[in-house]
């Protein structure tokens, strides 16, 4: 996995304007996402609680695809494709959330050690410099061992952890606000930090925000399903990396039962690849051109 | 004076690294003598001898002081799962995890490199898109997935588990032939994922490159187009890049615990994987504090390299 946070950091500062191509992969990755929002929406509303039901289901384990269940069946029998669908909405909601969290974190350590100087900023950028470097992973793993297992657990180990690079943009982005002479003048005129941090930084660094939060999704769902895979989901829950726990525990592999393996990764590199494409294509649009 | 503070800094990082340890095991989970015992049949006496045995009982800042100066006597506790120290315990599994990461990071770095250099060099050439979307999509695949879905594709040809097969024989060759046969999958999961990262990281710092004038000198000179790029432009580009290489080795760190789990490889990732699922929160403590303190000590020595290696460096 990329270390948990470790994406849009060579993304930022470094931008790839690849031009129409790029935003028109940018347009198919909204598409990707638009439908994978609507099976996340209507998957709880249109699948009945008994089929996926361990102790309901009427197919037999390990089945191939085929009628009835044309994404072959789990090692407890239940429709490989239903267990897809209903999966989705775990995997975006943890990615969202976790990804909030940890832009939302990083946006204020990053204002708050851009504008205020002296101690606090020093002390805020060596933290973060910290955080940078230590592998997020290893700190996830570690917040969601000691935290009772569950949704919250996982969104606040993503979110705790992945927040430095975040930081780091939006206090480089303070600074250069800071030191444009209109807001210079609004000092002069009397503004304080609330009127300047709120007028002036706030506003010019939301496009950042926005990029960094996209590509931010991207990897808390592949940190959600690494976390998921290594048992630390929450256990009640269906996510595409819990899946692929069950595969690895129950002998997928041996099983050569490729249908309960291939459709969940699949699914969350064609998700992480469109949050990347979309990412991208915004960086582009809200990059101001050299 | 920039060594000195270079020092400085790992130094407190380290510190830090041992005092975050601290927090996470001992402080966050309340009582961790509950949570490490969930789901097993506990006694109150039990419980009890347990938090004498850890010295849980004592008032927070005593615990620290007796963990912090047990720490730096290299003494990290004793594993609850395996009942022997800590630090045997993780100096034995070092091996294969060096051996792994280590044939990973040198095959990712090389090739990473060079694709990123001819994707810049031709840049929107069809090579630079192939390796390009290559790259974002081997991004986007979770490690443990890629080591999975080798695993099947590859069927018998390859050994999917542990290190070496008990009955190779015992002389030399035949030992590092089996170990080498059992590295193949693994090291190819490990590669694709951080080669794609780093192809990506060389390829934006050369294109930061592409438009300096010292290219346009050096066209100018009557240069090889070949010429301009490997004793010109690369030897610029290459240093952000490097840096970047060791800054991410946390990200080398993450992967290896899920391929050594997907391979049941025997090292620091697979124990890693052992300590969560006892959980042993000693162990896991112990294996963050090393792999911290390792992630630290290589960002420094990438900065001391990256002065030796740039001399722009030092007069900032």
């Amino acid at each position: 996995m990329r270390g948990v946070g470790a994406v849009g950091g060579f993304l930022a500062g470094r931008v790839d304007r690849g031009g129409f191509l790029a935003q028109r992969a940018g347009v198919a990755g909204a598409a990707v996402l638009a439908v994978a929002a609507l099976i996340a929406l209507l998957a709880p509303l249109l699948i009945p609680a008994d089929a996926l039901d361990v102790t309901r289901v009427t197919d037999g384990a390990w089945q191939p695809p085929g009628p009835g269940h044309w994404l072959g069946t789990d090692h407890t029998g239940r429709s490989v494709a239903l267990l897809m669908a209903q999966g989705t909405g775990t995997s975006l909601f943890v990615g969202l959330t976790a990804a909030v969290l940890a832009v939302g974190i990083g946006t204020l350590v990053g204002i708050l050690s851009g504008h205020f100087g002296g101690l606090l900023a020093g002390a805020l950028l060596r933290v973060t410099d910290f955080f940078l470097v230590l592998p997020a992973l290893v700190l996830a793993i570690a917040l969601s061992t000691v935290l009772p297992r569950g949704l919250g657990t996982i969104i606040l180990a993503i979110g705790l952890t992945s927040w430095p690079s975040t930081a780091r943009m939006v206090r480089a982005q303070t600074l250069t606000i800071e030191a444009r002479p209109f807001v210079e003048r609004a000092r002069a005129l009397g503004g304080g930090h609330t009127h300047v941090i709120g007028r002036h930084v706030l506003p010019s660094v939301v496009p950042l925000v926005l990029v960094n939060a996209t590509l931010a999704v991207a990897s808390a769902i592949v940190a959600e399903s690494t976390l998921a895979f290594l048992g630390l989901g929450d256990p009640t829950r269906i996510s595409w990396g819990a899946m692929l726990h069950q595969a690895q525990l129950h002998g997928a592999v041996p099983q050569r039962a490729w249908w309960f393996l291939l459709p969940p990764g699949l699914a969350i590199v064609v998700v992480v690849l469109a949050f990347t494409l979309v990412g991208r294509a915004l960086e582009a649009v809200v990059t101001p051109k050299r | 004076m920039r060594l000195a503070g270079r020092f400085g800094g790992a130094a407190l990082s380290l510190v830090m690294v041992a005092v975050l340890g601290f927090f996470l095991f001992r402080v966050v989970p309340g009582d961790p003598v509950v949570s490490m015992t969930r789901g097993r049949p506990t006694t109150a006496a039990m419980q009890a001898e347990l938090r004498a045995q850890f010295g849980l009982d004592r008032p927070l800042p005593e615990q620290f002081w007796n963990y912090f100066t047990s720490l730096l006597q290299g003494d990290l506790g004793t594993s609850f799962t395996f009942r022997r120290p800590v630090a045997d315990v993780i100096l034995e599994r070092l091996g294969p995890t060096l051996l792994l990461v280590g044939t990973a990071t040198l095959i990712a770095v090389g090739l990473g490199l060079w694709l990123g250099v001819r994707a810049a060099w031709r840049r929107d050439s069809g090579f630079d898109r192939v390796t390009t979307g290559v790259s974002l999509t081997l991004w986007a695949v979770p490690t443990f997935w890629l080591g999975m879905l080798l695993m099947m594709v590859t069927g018998d040809l390859f050994p999917s588990r542990g290190m070496r097969d008990t009955d190779t024989a015992p002389d030399f060759v035949s030992q590092a032939l089996d170990v080498g046969h059992h590295l193949v999958l693994p090291s190819v999961t490990l590669v694709a994922v951080v080669c794609a990262e780093y192809m990506l990281v060389m390829r934006s710092s050369l294109l930061e490159e592409m438009h300096a004038p010292y290219l346009t000198t050096a066209r100018a000179k009557g240069l090889r187009d070949d010429v301009v790029r490997r004793r010109h432009a690369v030897p610029n580009a290459v240093l952000p890049a490097i840096t970047l290489v060791f800054l991410r080795f946390g990200l080398v760190v993450a992967g290896a615990i899920t391929t050594e789990t997907v391979f049941s490889w025997p090292g620091l990732g697979l124990l890693f994987y052992d300590a969560l699922t006892g959980p042993d929160y000693l162990l896991l403590q112990g294996l963050l504090v090393v792999t911290a303190g390792a992630v630290v000590v290589m960002n420094l020595l990438a900065d001391l390299l990256h002065g030796v290696l740039d001399p722009r460096v030092k007069v900032v």
